[in-house]
């Protein structure tokens, strides 16, 4: 489905979260990798509760949060720290980190904050031991070619990964994060995809970001004019990210469609609800048959609307069911896609009858505790009058192919207060001026094809390539560049595809093997034995002795005769067309341990002989 | 200089950034944004839109149950409790019972609080003139009801004070020292399970000063450590506090907060009155001994009624060192041996060095530690004249401070 975006009045912006490749932390000195959970070295568990708020009152969410008493637990391993465990004050920002989300802002022509100061947010779902976020803003106002703004970037610290349930592994805890946000520029899903891919590509430039799955996600900022902001969290594919958009902007044009429709039909939410419990006691349908309660409410002038799609896969109904989840129910029914479920005709129009509820009216019911349903009850109803006033603000979560669920409402003012542990640090004019802005890939591919006569689509191949280094490193050492793209980006991936590990190659082996080939003393053909040899961890000259002992041009020579005299006739007959066949012998024959073009050149001057 | 929380406009990378100001900060003004962070910028650049909202603390009436025991907490400054302001991120830090009932919640469950703020400083300051102030009100509480008397202290020097109230008072209901070691404005203080464990020991059925705090660094048990077996053995974590040369007297389960008293832990004595001797002699000293140190370390003691020496293993210093020993006791000083080992007993009867010690008038402090040997000499010399009768009480356990025999680990 597409919409005329300007008409609707899209708006959209995006935030970037980047995970920055620096060699420490951003407040201790532990290593940025991530390890395998099953090589954690210690395990423990706390408690988080929310702090008091500055008029001295427990507000009553918090007061909920400490009554469950969710124990967390966290995987600590021998690259995890004290710091990550809570149990030691930070070490100074990481310089390192700061340098780098300055360089991107330099990159993106942004002013820095002349004296950076961290910040604590509070996030007490147990992903930060702490109980918050250190988050530091380090510069304001850039934008990029295409005219969007950038309207910040936060050097903050990435949560721990949350393995299952409330467990948490620390490995991820502390890895510095660019947090990059753009102004709500964008207006068509397409424009939103290319923003990101922009500063995906120069987030990339620096050489010194995180690659892979989780290493970036991107948070998007959505809204038509007749709808409200909606923030979508977690998009960690590229791909989907104009799939979201229009399924979002569909939502909403949905969601304006049936507050219309609602106003229309004169529409209203029953204040009152009903326990139905004993109309269900003979039902065919288990969940009914297995709750302690059940209640219903009446959505007066809802019929058809509840059951009604907003979304792919998602409903009116659905989103109810979000808001009822809260309270730990598993979800609910609605008249709109009943009888069904072991729900049966006579069931439903008695459940009518006992709510009152008439041919234009939608019975919702919810079936678990009583507390339970009891809040449930309530949910429902707040999301029902919230369908009467259209799209509600939200903070959602992304399903699997762009559609998405309610998370929680949008933060209000952020509670933050300051990171007193950390003392701020002052960016000077002389320190920002000084920082190096790199090459961006894109120029980097035109200066390969330029100057390097690679083909476009190679270069850009190449420049995405985590060896890239390596590519330049052998160019310049006079290997042509063909010959070095074609290792790197083919060979290597097709040895990797055969079984071998090819990340184990040491990077100046590879050049190494390259400029020999390049010189004449290996031959091309060695190159994917040599380096399996590689992989398994031998050196260069024994690889190359072992796999493919260089071969003296008299030995060359002496193998071409031999297949001559063996071929006499042949050769005799065919004349100077027999070097063809007799070059696919002899190569054969020495196994790749010659160059083809010395194989070729020889056997021209002996076939010479003979004819 | 600005009020902080005057509202502030400030011209910054081309635009206008709404904010509030905080304060100054090594030139810069600090302001918070409407996002919440905090940035530093040239004074210059701001322009003030509104005076500064002027917020009151409004308490929340605490509810006190009166059918539950009756508590004391008293306040030296430890942070057990603090209070974000979430219009300027300031941090402070919270000292009187409903404040403290605020940010503990659970408190109010386990009994009835009583409050006093006896000081509001930071550890490392803390005198022997407060600890004989805080023997003194802690005596008063008892006197006056307290089933139990909780003392907010501050981590660094929270041992000393244990070690010098145990002295001091004779207690016959539960005095818990409590603390934090991570700051009570995180999510993920030790400061409510502490606080609760502390409240729990303190309705228990022990007799004696202790200190109760994390026990390992997992939120599930505290500790309850004597107070003259006490010692802080880490800058940062939760568990800092050990016992040394015994298990700790009890725990307290979280969140359970079942106390378990083991069968060391002196149990409470009711119908039994407080009693206070809580004179302490100041001119005492506490000296490291180390390899290459000059006895003039030890001439600065000079004139002074009791030193502790902290002795090289089983007790031992330097020649030089042993000699400027002898000059102090020759003219009246209680020298008392200590271990830097903290952990087993002093013996200066197996080595030459030893025994020059003993006949240099040295006493030996036994296994008690360092810190715990320098507060009770304090004491000791605050009771009696007699340099005699001083050793005789240092070579006898009067609050547990040492066994008899030493602690095997099982």
């Amino acid at each position: 489905m597409d919409f005329d975006y300007a008409a609707l009045g899209l708006k959209a912006g995006i935030e970037i979260h980047q995970q920055l490749d620096t060699a420490e932390k951003l407040f201790c000195h532990c290593p940025t990798v991530l390890r395998d959970v099953e090589e954690h070295t210690g395990e423990f568990f706390r408690y988080l509760r929310a702090t008091v708020s500055e008029m001295g009152e427990i507000d009553r969410a918090a007061r909920e949060e400490m009554m469950v008493m969710r124990p967390f637990s966290y995987y600590a391993y021998d690259t995890t720290c004290l710091v990550e465990n809570d149990e030691e004050p930070p070490a100074p920002l990481n310089p390192e980190a700061l340098a780098l989300s300055l360089t991107i802002a330099k990159m993106m022509g942004m002013t820095p904050v002349e004296q950076v100061h961290v910040m604590r947010k509070l996030v007490i779902d147990g992903s930060n031991t702490s109980g918050f976020q250190r988050t530091g803003l380090v510069a304001l106002n850039g934008s990029l070619p295409t005219g969007e703004r950038i309207e910040s970037i936060c050097l903050e610290e990435e949560a721990a990964q949350r393995i299952e349930g409330d467990s948490f592994s620390l490995d991820r805890l502390g890895i510095p994060l660019a947090e990059i946000t753009t102004a709500p520029d964008m207006h068509t899903p397409e424009a939103v995809h290319d923003v990101a891919a922009y500063i995906g590509m120069l987030l990339r430039s620096t050489m010194k970001v995180k690659r892979g799955i989780g290493t970036i996600r991107q948070d998007v900022n959505i809204s038509i004019r007749e709808g409200s902001r909606v923030e979508l969290k977690g998009v960690q594919e590229l791909r989907l990210i104009e799939e979201v958009v229009r399924r979002e902007v569909q939502r909403q044009v949905s969601l304006v469609a049936i507050r219309d429709e609602l106003l229309a039909r004169g529409a209203s939410v029953d204040e009152e609800s009903h326990d139905v419990t004993a109309l269900f006691k003979d039902t065919g349908s288990s969940i009914l048959k297995r709750a302690k309660v059940i209640r219903a409410v009446c959505l007066r002038g809802f019929n058809g609307l509840v059951g009604c799609e907003i979304q792919p896969g998602r409903r009116l109904g659905s989103e109810m069911s979000d808001y009822a989840k809260k309270c730990g129910v598993g979800g609910l029914f609605h008249t709109d896609e009943l009888p069904a479920y072991g729900v049966t005709e006579d069931e439903v129009a008695s459940l009518k009858e006992a709510v009152g509820a008439g041919p234009n009216d939608c019975v919702i019911l919810v079936a678990d505790t009583k507390k339970r349903v009891t809040c449930a009850i309530e949910q429902i109803k707040r999301r029902a009058e919230m369908a009467r006033e259209g799209v509600p603000e939200e903070t959602r979560k992304m399903l699997e192919e762009g559609s998405s669920a309610y998370m929680r409402p949008l933060p209000g003012a952020a509670r933050m207060y300051p990171e007193t542990d950390v003392l701020p640090v002052v960016v000077t004019d002389a320190y920002y001026d000084a920082l190096l802005l790199p090459e961006l890939l894109t120029e980097k591919a035109d200066r390969y094809v330029r100057d390097m006569g690679l083909d476009a689509s190679l270069a850009r191949q190449m420049v995405y390539s985590r060896l890239c280094g390596l590519f330049e490193e052998a160019v310049s050492r006079g290997v042509k560049s063909s010959l070095a793209a074609h290792t790197i980006l083919g060979t290597l991936k097709e040895l990797s595809r055969d079984g071998a590990d090819v990340s184990a190659v040491p990077g100046e082996a590879l050049t190494d093997l390259l400029v020999r080939v390049e010189t004449g003393t290996v031959a091309k053909e060695a190159i994917p034995p040599v380096i399996r040899a590689l992989s398994e961890g031998v050196d260069i000259d024994a690889a190359i002795s072992t796999v493919a002992p260089s071969v003296s041009r008299e030995e060359v020579r002496a193998t071409i005769c031999a297949a001559i005299a063996d071929r006499e006739a042949f050769v005799r007959e065919q004349g100077m067309r027999a070097v063809g066949p007799l070059m696919g012998v002899v190569m054969k024959e020495l196994r790749g341990r010659a160059d083809g073009k010395v194989i070729s050149e020889l056997l021209k001057e002996e076939v010479g002989k003979v004819v | 200089m600005m009020e902080s929380g005057t509202q502030v406009v400030c011209r910054y990378a081309g635009t206008d950034l709404a904010g509030t100001y905080i304060t100054d900060r090594d030139g810069m003004a600090v302001i918070k944004l409407i996002s919440g962070y905090n940035i530093g910028v040239d004074p210059t650049c701001l322009t003030v839109v509104a005076p500064a909202e002027i917020t009151e603390g409004v308490g929340m009436v605490v509810e006190q149950d009166t059918t539950l025991p009756q508590l004391s907490i008293i306040s030296t400054g430890g942070t057990i409790a603090s209070r974000v302001d979430y219009r300027t991120g300031a941090v402070t830090s919270q000292f009187t019972a409903d404040d403290i009932m605020r940010a503990i919640p659970g408190l109010a469950d386990i009994a009835q609080f009583r409050s006093e703020v006896l000081a509001t400083i930071l550890s490392e300051n803390m005198t022997p003139a407060i600890w004989q102030t805080l023997a003194t009100s802690i005596c008063n509480e008892i006197k006056n009801g307290a089933e139990g008397v909780m003392v907010t202290h501050g981590t660094d020097t929270l041992a000393y004070s244990a070690a010098a109230v145990s002295f001091m008072l004779d207690t016959p209901v539960p005095v818990v020292f409590v603390g934090s070691q991570r700051s009570a404005d995180r999510p993920s203080s030790d400061n409510v399970m502490n606080g609760l464990a502390s409240a729990a020991a303190a309705t228990s059925d022990l007799g004696e000063v202790t200190v109760v705090m994390h026990s390992s660094t997992n939120d599930d048990t505290c500790a309850i450590h004597r107070g003259t077996r006490v010692r802080k053995m880490h800058t940062s974590r939760r568990d800092a506090f050990q016992s040394i040369g015994m298990a700790p007297v009890g725990s307290v389960a979280y969140p359970s907060l079942d106390v378990t008293l083991s069968k060391d832990a002196v149990r409470r004595r009711p119908d039994t009155e407080p009693v206070l001797s809580a004179r302490l002699e100041e001119k005492v000293g506490l000296v490291t001994f180390y390899p290459g140190m000059n006895p003039d370390v030890i001439h600065a003691f000079d004139g002074y009624r009791g030193l502790v020496v902290s002795g090289t293993g089983l007790g031992h210093t330097s020649v030089p060192v042993i000699e400027a020993l002898r000059s102090l006791t020759d003219a009246g000083t209680v020298v008392v041996m200590t271990s830097q080992c903290l952990n087993g007993r002093v013996c200066d009867r197996v080595y030459d060095t030893g025994r020059d010690l003993l006949a240099a008038g040295v006493v030996e402090g036994e296994d008690m530690l360092p810190e715990v040997a320098y507060v009770k000499l304090m004491w000791v010399l605050g009771q009696t004249t007699d340099t005699e009768e001083a050793a005789r009480l240092m070579a006898t356990p009067l609050r547990g401070e040492f066994g008899r025999c030493s602690y095997n680990g099982f």
